[in-house]
């Protein structure tokens, strides 16, 4: 047995050898690659391999875990105590503010002539650990502790008490990545709740801020305006609270002002998320293109049908704020059906000129 | 070479994997050295025949699945410059660690820029120049982590 470290080791059979065999592994790794990026074949490799990878995952995040559990294992009677009345206090106070919720949807669902108020958009709710928390400058992503076992599937919305949070990415056996909203790579398709201007909202990149990058400079915008999720894009349902705008740049010569915005969700407090189902015949619900009328409305584009053509932005004659925002937000995403409308071909409802 | 030095290669696989994910402060993660990466190179240059190509490939597609945007870009950089360092083991063998330390630098600069090409190609840029910080921390760290390597290896042999 050479020993290692000690230059014994038998040279190898020659050169050729281990080139074969790098140009093997090569090409394999660009294979894999090419797969994973343009086709998403490999969900199930994926899914296996995060399987794999949870006990590790799991382990390296068992010290924190620990730390948490003695800490709360050895508070004193006075602080529970304490916390124990606080927490009543707010369950009350939050028992009142729903009793007026109730009122006021009921109020809303007569107004809109419903027959009786709508059950609420968020069908079933899963709390979710989280495992490990990757934040840094470059990527934003969480690990949770649920995973396609529990129901969890991929482009999942995950929220906390405070507003959004992300979307899972990989769904293993036991376990879901999430993206951040505040991830670089992450978009999240807004409105201002003030004066109803859509917009969309990605990571700025360094962590704890989303930036707007499309909203024009003449667009009624302040500091201090929430924003919520328009429910467009497929992911979010509308109306839920994102982030609130810290500042706002105009410069006489860009022709998009420069904002800023802070996440309304902590995600480096929380040691507990939500995961969301909901309800897909809610007039709330993220609106999705309909997967069969889809290829149908591309190909009415492909035939050249002009009257099914997307119109361009500079042609819309009117430049009040929410036209502007929808232009903005055009393109990403098509312009959203006003809510309770049934969701209709997107390109089909856009071709109409005004 | 045989079952006993490819269950240490394994071993201290899983320990470089658990350094690698386990979760840090943020100015902590930004120099954290890539443990797994270092352990990979080791094993190319002191047992070449043992690990080699595929411990970097099968360790790389290990780190796309922890902090990899697509599956097989670590597995690709890592194939590459362990077929580097499977090439040049002997001469990297003899050299003193100072000089070791500066081969390592290379290795990782190619294995950083690999991974800033794929992640660029495949429209996931980061750009921070923060990105190539662990470099230079993993050549600082190389003579001490390459002598606990062959402490350990030697050790139990």
């Amino acid at each position: 047995m050479a020993a290692f470290g000690t230059g014994a080791g038998r040279p190898l059979q020659g050169r050729g050898g281990s080139g074969f065999r790098f140009t093997l592994y090569a090409f394999l790794a660009v294979v894999v690659m090419y797969l994973d990026q343009r086709g998403h074949y490999l969900e199930q490799v994926r899914y296996v391999l995060q399987a794999a990878a949870y006990p590790i995952q799991l382990l390296v995040s068992s010290p924190p875990a620990a730390w948490r559990w003695l800490k709360q294992t050895l508070q004193t009677r006075e602080a529970l105590q304490a916390e124990n009345a606080r927490l009543r206090g707010e369950a009350r106070d939050l028992e009142l503010r729903s009793m007026r919720y109730e009122a006021l949807a009921r109020e809303n669902g007569e107004l809109r002539a419903l027959k009786e108020a709508l059950p609420p958009v968020a069908e079933r709710w899963l709390p979710a650990e989280i495992v490990t928390v990757q934040v840094n400058g470059l990527r934003q992503q969480l690990l949770l502790n649920r995973g396609a076992s529990n129901g969890v599937f991929k482009g999942q919305a995950v929220l906390d008490d405070k507003g959004l949070i992300g979307q899972t990415t990989h769904v293993g056996p036991w376990s879901a990545e999430v993206i951040l909203i505040t991830d670089p790579e992450h978009a999240v398709p807004v409105r201002i709740e003030r004066t109803g201007l859509r917009t969309i909202a990605v990571g700025a990149g360094d962590s704890g801020s989303l930036a707007l990058p499309y909203v024009p400079s003449n667009a009624d915008i302040v500091a201090g305006d929430l924003l919520v999720s328009s429910g467009l894009g497929g992911v979010f349902p509308a109306g839920y609270p994102v982030a609130r705008v810290t500042e706002v740049h105009r410069d006489a010569v860009q022709p998009l002002a420069q904002v800023r915005a802070m996440p309304l969700a902590h995600v480096d407090t929380d040691s507990e998320v939500m995961l969301v189902w909901f309800r897909a015949d809610h007039p709330a619900a993220p609106v999705t293109p309909q997967p069969a009328a889809r290829p149908e409305a591309l190909g009415q584009l492909k035939s050249g049908n002009p009257a099914m053509q997307p119109q361009p932005a500079v042609h819309v004659p009117d430049s009040t704020p929410a036209a502007g925002g929808a232009a903005a937000s055009g393109a990403a995403a098509p312009p959203a059906p006003q809510a309770g409308t049934t969701a209709a071909p997107p390109v089909a409802r856009e071709g109409q000129p005004q | 070479m045989n079952a006993d030095s490819t269950g240490r290669m394994l071993l201290s696989a899983v320990v470089a994997l658990i350094l690698t994910v386990l979760p840090l402060p943020p100015w902590a993660d930004m120099i954290r050295p890539q443990f797994l990466v270092l352990m990979v190179l080791f094993w190319s240059v002191y047992a070449p025949r043992t690990g080699g190509i595929a411990l970097g490939f099968f360790s790389g597609l290990m780190l796309d699945v922890f902090q990899g945007q697509v599956l097989g870009e670590h597995a690709l950089a890592l194939a590459l410059i362990t077929y580097m360092a499977v090439l040049e083991h002997q001469r990297i063998r003899s050299k003193p660690a100072f000089q070791q330390a500066l081969f390592v630098l290379l290795a990782l600069v190619i294995y950083e820029f690999v991974l800033f090409a794929i992640d660029g190609w495949t429209g996931h840029a980061v750009t921070s120049w923060l990105r190539w910080l662990h470099t230079v921390t993993g050549a600082l760290l190389w003579p001490f982590a390459s002598a606990i390597l062959a402490y350990g290896a030697g050790r139990r042999a």
